[in-house]
């Protein structure tokens, strides 16, 4: 049976994760390090012991923002970035529920309004989120002054072609 | 010069700004824009977060749209700038990718354009010193910090863009407009990117250190190429530590005097006005 790391490797299809000494330049040029529940370092060492459950559990894969400057810095170019993708769509995919919710459901919700136009539409995309996430009251404040700009439209964008955005969806997803 | 041009959702939406002054900035350097036909997202965070190959297949399809046009594409928004970028890294790398994307398309990717970023497109094709010749009112008192933030220039081998710790074009252009560019450490520090919304308040601490770093440093303004970090420094940092944010194309359109270059300046969140009519550039 193939284990976690093996499995990780294979997906993030590039230097094996073996090749991290623990230098932790990763973690020191992290900006959400601090947030995290394991350092990134630590996330490497944990899919080598094999703790598949802790890792995919655990709120670091959703708090990494892909700056991608630990990749940049490893002295060993293990792509840690791209791991964290890897971990987040294996969670997706075994149906392990993300620690931070919230992060997951604006992400469905951004993808949700380019399956509905093909481009994104802030507004529909806002209200969608709201709904999935019950956070009805953060940033009533700023609503209104971005009517008021014009920086909020209401008639959302539209690619014309939108079978051929509908069937990346389709076939991308089926996999 | 001509070039494809991809605005994505961000310049159709909250950072209008920036499509209209590249638009004004680009007539005025003489870069013919010739619009990615039916273009759609680029799938920025959401997509890589989720599903690699609907990552890949997403700003595949724009590329292939943009090969019709058979010249480079230049990409303003800096996330649809990575997509693309890292979308166009993997599909020359790996060939069974390349093959089942093109499967879910429908067509070929060929990979023979060039994705560019304006700041590239301006500083490299035009340069500075025509740059400067265009000047009209030189930006006098305005003292930007630049801010690159992380996607034009990480991961490196990917985005191809310049001096990933250092980079400098952006500051050299700003220069030559006559801005007093503040040199300061957070260059290429990220904003907090996609977790504005879902994840506000490490956003906030995010944004409060930059605009931090940036007034102590001296600046009076931060100017910027990506739609994102301009949307959280305008709208997350504390009350007190705010400050205009520009987009670079539109201090140049200030500069070469285009027409229309004041109505941008009317709809940041954060009311850029009352600076420039301080240092008599409005």
């Amino acid at each position: 049976m193939e284990t976690f790391l093996e499995e990780v490797n294979k997906k993030i299809h590039g230097v094996p994760l073996q090749a991290c000494y623990h230098c932790r330049k990763c973690t020191a040029g992290c900006p959400v390090a601090s947030h995290m529940e394991y350092n990134p370092n630590k996330v490497i060492k944990m899919i080598q012991n094999g703790q598949k459950d802790k890792v995919l559990a655990s709120s670091t894969i959703w708090l990494c923002l892909s700056c991608e400057t630990c990749i940049t810095r490893c002295p060993n170019q293990v792509d840690i970035a791209r791991m964290m993708d890897v971990l987040r769509q294996m969670a997706i995919e075994e149906g392990v529920a993300a620690k931070e919710a919230n992060i997951l459901k604006f992400h469905e919700a951004f993808l949700s309004s380019i399956k509905f136009g093909g481009r994104v539409h802030e507004m529909m995309m806002t209200v969608h989120y709201k709904l999935k996430s019950k956070d009805f009251f953060s940033d009533v404040d700023i609503a209104p002054g971005m009517l008021l700009k014009g920086k909020l439209s209401f008639f959302p964008p539209r690619t014309k072609d939108m079978k051929s955005v509908k069937g990346i969806f389709e076939k991308t997803q089926s996999r | 010069m001509k070039v494809s041009y991809y605005p994505g959702c961000s310049l159709h939406g909250m950072a209008k700004e920036y499509d209209q002054s590249m638009k004004a900035v680009s007539q005025a350097l003489s870069i013919e824009l010739k619009e990615v036909d039916d273009w759609s997202c680029c799938g920025a965070s959401a997509a890589h977060n989720t599903n690699f190959d609907l990552s890949v297949a997403l700003p595949a399809r724009n590329l292939i749209a943009a090969e019709k046009n058979a010249m480079d594409v230049m990409v303003p928004c800096a996330a649809c700038f990575n997509r693309f970028k890292m979308a166009e890294h993997h599909l020359k790398a790996d060939k069974d990718l390349k093959a089942r994307i093109e499967g879910v398309l429908g067509a070929k990717y060929q990979g023979g354009i060039t994705i560019r970023n304006p700041i590239d497109v301006i500083y490299n094709e035009i340069g500075i010193d025509a740059l400067a010749a265009k000047v009209l009112k030189p930006l006098t008192g305005l003292k930007p910090v630049s801010y690159y933030g992380c996607l034009l220039l990480r991961p490196p081998e990917v985005c191809e863009f310049e001096n990933y710790e250092n980079p400098f074009m952006l500051d050299k252009m700003m220069g030559s407009i006559g801005a007093d560019v503040k040199n300061w450490s957070y260059k290429t520090d990220c904003c907090g990117g996609s977790m504005s919304v879902s994840k506000t308040a490490i956003v906030v601490d995010m944004c409060d250190k930059l605009m931090g770093a940036a007034k102590e440093a001296g600046a009076n303004c931060v100017v910027t190429a990506c739609p994102m970090c301009l949307a959280n420094l305008e709208m997350r940092p504390s009350a007190n530590m705010k400050m205009p944010v520009f987009y670079f194309t539109e201090l140049i359109s200030l500069a070469l005097g285009l027409s229309g270059s004041q109505e941008t300046f009317k709809t940041h969140l954060t009311d850029v006005q009352p600076l420039l009519s301080q240092l008599r550039l409005i």
